[in-house]
């Protein structure tokens, strides 16, 4: 297992890996947006929470294809599928890597793009707090989309259609968790579902995306 | 006790019966070669004997985790050395020193070298190289000769021979004489399976299979 995860990261950072990609794009979308509101801290503030939010998901959703196509068309997950790993702790391993790669560069760049969209510096360690919780149920989900897709061609825009909607929940309470942070409300409920959510996401999916992968390699 | 034994297997490709009645087995040290004209359903059998789909009729058995697949893609990574793509496979398949598998197939000269930079007969001994590592007891193979030149096939020949001897058991499709005099031949072209059989059994829901 630790190899698969070796193997994923190095191949990640490669040449060719797309690392970073995610950060680039979530960058590129938070400096747009003031651009196209205006850049008045009174018409930023309200909504920089939801827009970090939604451009952390969709940043996450640009290299969710890559989790199992390039292992398909290549012949390796085949072969992983006939090793002696359990499919279900491969695809754990992989949205694991997936994290990795995408989620958490994500997270250590939020607090940057936070200020471009003037969000107050109370928000930040909830900002910190709500993404560290709520992006590995993303990179799960868009495990489980990828599975259910692999194989087909130009699979990725019906990947983010399907995987989409299943962000809602994470990215409601997500959102909120930041908004009331900056408010200086109280965050625990929020919080709570937000790693409910999370935590049913990791236990269930990894056995829901390894029966996809089953139905797809026949 | 024998390594691999299958009754009366039948296999589906897209919803079709390919062949059925299908029976062999084959104990330690013995190989097999399918053989019959395209689209017969080699690679299906293969694939089924692999368990990467379920068989539609018939039975298989097979102790766990004793198959080792090679078929048309090797699962080769570019951006990895040749040493890191057989040592990935050496460390999922339980370890084991990769040395001995890259001398087999004639790519110690090779070891640095990514697998992008390879010829696609390279490719493909380092696809074998894989088998080498997994160190399981069964082979299934998938035209193992593609795109290898006669040096490499006769060089593949006896890293199959040597497997057969160490109570290894190969199970083949491929139309290349490997030089394995022993290997059994069993002509597919038979077990055809007539039309208007009934594919799936009664309440098939292909959602739920």
């Amino acid at each position: 297992m630790l190899a698969l995860l070796k193997r994923d990261l190095a191949l990640a950072t490669r040449a060719g890996g797309g690392f970073g990609l995610g950060v680039a794009f979530f960058l590129i979308l938070c400096a747009l947006v003031p651009f196209g509101v205006g850049p008045e801290t009174s018409a930023l503030r309200p909504i920089a929470s939801g827009i970090l939010w939604v451009g952390a998901l969709l940043a996450c959703l640009l290299s969710l294809d890559r989790i199992f196509a390039l292992d398909h068309e290549d012949g390796s997950l085949d072969l992983l599928a006939t090793a002696p790993l359990p499919l279900e702790g491969t695809v754990a391993i992989k949205a694991l890597a997936h994290w990795i790669t995408t989620g958490l560069p994500l997270i250590a760049a939020a607090p940057v793009f936070g200020l471009l969209l003037h969000l107050p510096a109370g928000a930040m360690p909830w900002l910190l707090a709500s993404l560290l919780i709520g992006t590995p149920a993303l990179s799960m989900l868009g495990a489980f989309g990828a599975a259910i897709t692999v194989g087909l061609r130009r699979g990725g825009l019906l990947l983010s259609l399907l995987v989409l909607p299943l962000y809602i929940p994470t990215l409601i309470f997500g959102a909120e968790i930041v908004r009331r942070g900056a408010e200086g409300g109280s965050t625990a409920t929020p919080m709570l579902f937000l790693a409910g959510i999370t935590a049913g996401v990791l236990a269930l999916v990894p056995f829901a995306a390894a029966a996809a992968l089953r139905v797809n390699l026949r | 006790m024998s390594l691999l034994a299958v009754h009366d297997l039948a296999v589906a490709r897209g919803g079709l019966r390919a062949v059925e009645g299908v029976s062999f087995s084959l104990a330690p040290g013995q190989a097999l070669i399918l053989r019959g004209p395209n689209g017969i359903g080699k690679t299906t059998l293969l694939r089924t004997v692999a368990g990467l789909q379920p068989p539609v009729a018939g039975r298989i058995e097979l102790a766990e985790d004793a198959v080792a697949y090679a078929a048309h893609a090797d699962g080769l990574k570019g951006a990895l050395s040749v040493t890191e793509n057989l040592r990935f496979w050496a460390a999922v398949f339980g370890g084991g020193d990769i040395g001995p598998a890259l001398a087999a197939m004639d790519l110690t000269h090779l070891a640095d070298r990514p697998a992008a930079a390879l010829s696609a007969g390279q490719k493909r001994r380092l696809g074998l190289a894989r088998l080498l590592v997994t160190r399981r007891p069964l082979w299934v193979l998938d035209e193992p000769t593609v795109s290898l030149d006669a040096e490499s096939v006769a060089r593949f020949g006896t890293a199959i021979r040597a497997h057969l001897g160490q109570g290894g058991a190969a199970l083949m499709a491929t139309h290349i004489d490997l030089g394995l005099a022993e290997a059994r031949v069993l002509d597919l072209a038979g077990y055809r399976a007539k039309a208007g059989q009934q594919v799936r059994p009664a309440g098939f829901n292909e959602a739920f299979a």
